[in-house]
């Protein structure tokens, strides 16, 4: 609690016990009056003060003015009790929020936590000092203890460690990085001690950014933030005007025109009751908490959500299209199988690997990767690239070609077609036929069970797009179990076809699409909502796109939509919550059959429920 | 030209006021006010001087709401 909260609790306190007290004191008439106006001020000079300001300020509505005009009603109808407590019990309910909001921004900058707050700079005589990260230049050498945070990005040139990046990805498994790897800040340092080159300036390094957008996030508003406000602007006048209407209106044709007694204090105090039920505060505060709330979850989660809105449009999301690179595959290829081998597999291998070891193209260097064997340039000799072919090279005396058919019909070579998909690699020596190499590029291990959960959480369809070759995509899709799959797309298509797919659906239904935010910007722009992958480290794709999975399982999709289905959830069960037990205390204090006591459980208590309500949207992780 | 300002404000439906009277204060495109993050961000047209208009960002936001603080 801070100054503020302890001097109102202390007011609160004492006021309380002098009720307390006076209940046992049998005095009535103007006594009494003098004795309850100790508590009454004591607890609601500050609320008077603002009203009466307000009211110089020509700002009637506030809740400042309704409960000033509350209480001082109800302790000129005598019922002083009442009154103070009303006070009482609003100055109560306003500290519960002032502290339950304090508490929840605690929580959630607690949650996203990666700010560094130094930085160990080595000096040119070798010693170190710790200075404040926005000091470090471009080219300094930092120096990251075990149990620090990386505060700049940068590369390692000493040490090698395993890295905890769980607060900006989520992810718990630990990042194992040696010398001459790029490093993040807001990883936190495990095991050695790292001595790191910074390429970034403090103001520019990955935590500064993330913290830069987390915290602008709720800026952008979503709709039924704007529909609160709005809301709230004319609830309380017409609430209040209403007041008047009950106050004036019953007596006046109870005499003129029933010949019944006007009974005007029993209209006045319902119209006081009215009065009290009126305060928008619960719904102005849980709504925007609930969304900061989902937004701080997520962000553990390692689900940056750049606003409100974005969080409220993923929650409609209906439709998910993907890029298929990079975002359901690893976007590397890898040799997956050798295939009518004549001889042993390693050996067939070691032959491509040495064969292709001069090439850089990525065929050759994914064959490289399967031999996994330092290549011995010795054993060969000369080499000739066939281009668009594949190369012959002399290998231990043996003339090796590696290539695609087109090779092996120029070498008059009989070679076996490959049922499977991706690219072959055929393999002969000395023009005798030895197999060939199947290299594709491999699915994610969560892809498959990221489109079950899509589906199970009731997404009507998933597409993919690609600039693959049909075949590649219409595999990589039965196996995923894609519903539909578009081939052989340029950038360019990829955006009509977004477009067509939102021209072909209904109002509601949003659509998201995937990529890994590197070429396909204008993609993530079109669609509803554009989510980003294995963003980490990559401004462009921050840039680009609304939603931003830092690491790039693709499970993370579904969790999202998770996220912002249970935050829109909660607003919703808030809206309907607030608004409806305020109309129906309205109604009932109208009637006469809610009493004070009802009016504030309605103002206070809706509003300490519908804060408990708003903070459940932070607990995300088991979603 | 946009500008973020620390704010001090203790409820919701107050810094909404403010939002509101802030949009108004002319010089001022457009204005956002975030309760959670009490955060004022202010995007002012072109050719003011932001300080001038802050000003009166700050007069009129005292209007609507008395208890209120941002910080320049």
């Amino acid at each position: 609690m801070n100054k503020k909260q302890k001097k109102v609790l202390q007011r609160i306190i004492i006021s309380f016990l002098c009720i307390l007290l006076f209940a046992f004191i049998p005095v009535e008439g103007y006594v009494e009056f003098v004795l309850y106006m100790i508590p009454y001020l004591i607890i609601g000079y500050d609320i008077l003060k603002k009203a009466i300001k307000g009211i110089m300020n020509k700002q009637v509505f506030d809740e400042n003015f309704l409960m000033a005009v509350a209480t001082v009603g109800a302790i000129a109808l005598g019922d002083y009790k009442e009154g103070v407590a009303v006070m009482l019990f609003y100055q109560i309910g306003e500290l519960f929020q002032s502290y339950a909001v304090g508490k929840s921004r605690r929580n959630i900058s607690d949650l996203m936590d990666i700010r560094p707050d130094y930085a160990n700079i080595e000096r040119e005589d070798g010693k170190e000092e710790k200075v404040d990260p926005d000091e470090v230049e471009i080219g300094s050498i930092i120096i990251v203890k075990p149990g620090e945070k990386v505060p700049i990005d940068g590369m390692i040139i000493e040490g090698k460690t395993s890295l905890n990046t769980s607060a900006l990805t989520g992810e718990s498994v630990p990042r194992e990085v040696n010398v001459g790897d790029e490093v993040i800040s807001g990883c936190v340092n495990l095991t050695g001690l790292l001595k790191i080159e910074t390429t970034k300036e403090f103001g520019e390094s990955t935590v500064s950014k993330i913290l830069d957008l987390v915290e602008n996030a709720s800026s952008k508003k979503s709709k039924s933030e704007n529909f609160i406000s709005k809301f709230a602007k004319y609830y309380t006048p017409a609430v209040c005007y209403g007041a008047v209407a009950l106050a004036i209106c019953p007596p006046i044709v109870n005499q003129l025109f029933l010949n019944a007694s006007p009974q005007w204090g029993e209209w006045i105090f319902r119209a006081l009751t009215f009065l009290v039920i009126s305060c928008p505060c619960a719904l102005v505060i849980s709504i925007p908490l609930s969304f900061f709330a989902g937004i701080g979850g997520a962000s553990h989660e390692g689900v940056l959500v750049k606003g409100s809105n974005y969080l409220e449009t993923l929650s409609q999301t209906k439709y998910v299209v993907f890029d298929k690179t990079g975002t359901m595959t690893q976007g590397v290829f890898e040799v997956n199988d050798i295939h009518h081998s004549t001889i042993n597999n390693d050996q067939l291998l070691e032959y491509a690997a040495l064969a292709e070891s001069y090439s850089t193209h990525p065929i050759s260097k994914s064959l490289q990767r399967a031999y996994a064997k330092e290549i011995d340039k010795s054993r060969i000799g000369h080499v000739e690239e066939v281009s668009g072919k594949g190369v012959i090279a002399n290998v231990d005396n043996k003339e090796i070609a590696v290539g695609n058919d087109k090779l092996m019909n120029q070498l008059h070579i009989d070679y076996h077609d490959c049922h499977s998909v991706g690219t072959i690699v055929h393999v002969a020596i000395d023009g005798e036929y030895v197999g060939h190499i199947l290299i594709s590029d491999t699915m994610k291990p969560n892809a498959k069970k990221a489109i079950e959960e899509l589906k199970s959480i009731g997404m009507k369809k998933t597409i993919m797009l690609t600039g693959d070759m049909n075949n590649i995509a219409l595999q990589v899709a039965h196996d995923l179990g894609i519903d539909e799959v578009y081939s052989e797309l340029l950038p360019s298509d990829k955006v009509d076809k977004v477009e067509e797919i939102l021209r072909n659906k209904e109002d509601k239904e949003k659509v998201a699409f995937v990529g890994d935010g590197i070429n396909d910007a204008p993609v993530l722009s079109r669609a509803d909502i554009g989510i980003a992958m294995g963003a980490l480290g990559s401004d462009a794709a921050i840039e680009a796109a609304d939603i931003v999975l830092m690491d790039d399982d693709p499970l993370k999709i579904a969790k999202a939509i998770k996220i912002s289905k249970k935050c829109i959830r909660i607003v919703y069960q808030n809206i309907y919550f607030a608004i409806g037990v305020k109309l129906i205390c309205l109604v009932l204090g109208a009637m006469g059959i809610a009493n004070m006591w009802v009016a504030i459980f309605a103002d206070v208590g809706v509003m300490v429920i519908a804060v408990l309500n708003a903070i459940r949207a932070l607990y995300v992780k088991k979603l | 030209m946009k500008k973020t300002y620390k704010i001090e404000v203790d409820c919701a439906n107050c810094a909404n006021k403010m939002e509101e009277a802030a949009k108004k204060t002319n010089g001022v495109k457009d204005a956002v006010v975030n309760f959670m993050t009490l955060k004022m961000s202010v995007e002012f047209e072109d050719g003011v001087n932001p300080k001038e208009v802050m000003k009166e960002v700050v007069k009129n936001c005292k209007i609507v709401e008395d208890d209120c603080e941002i910080f320049l």
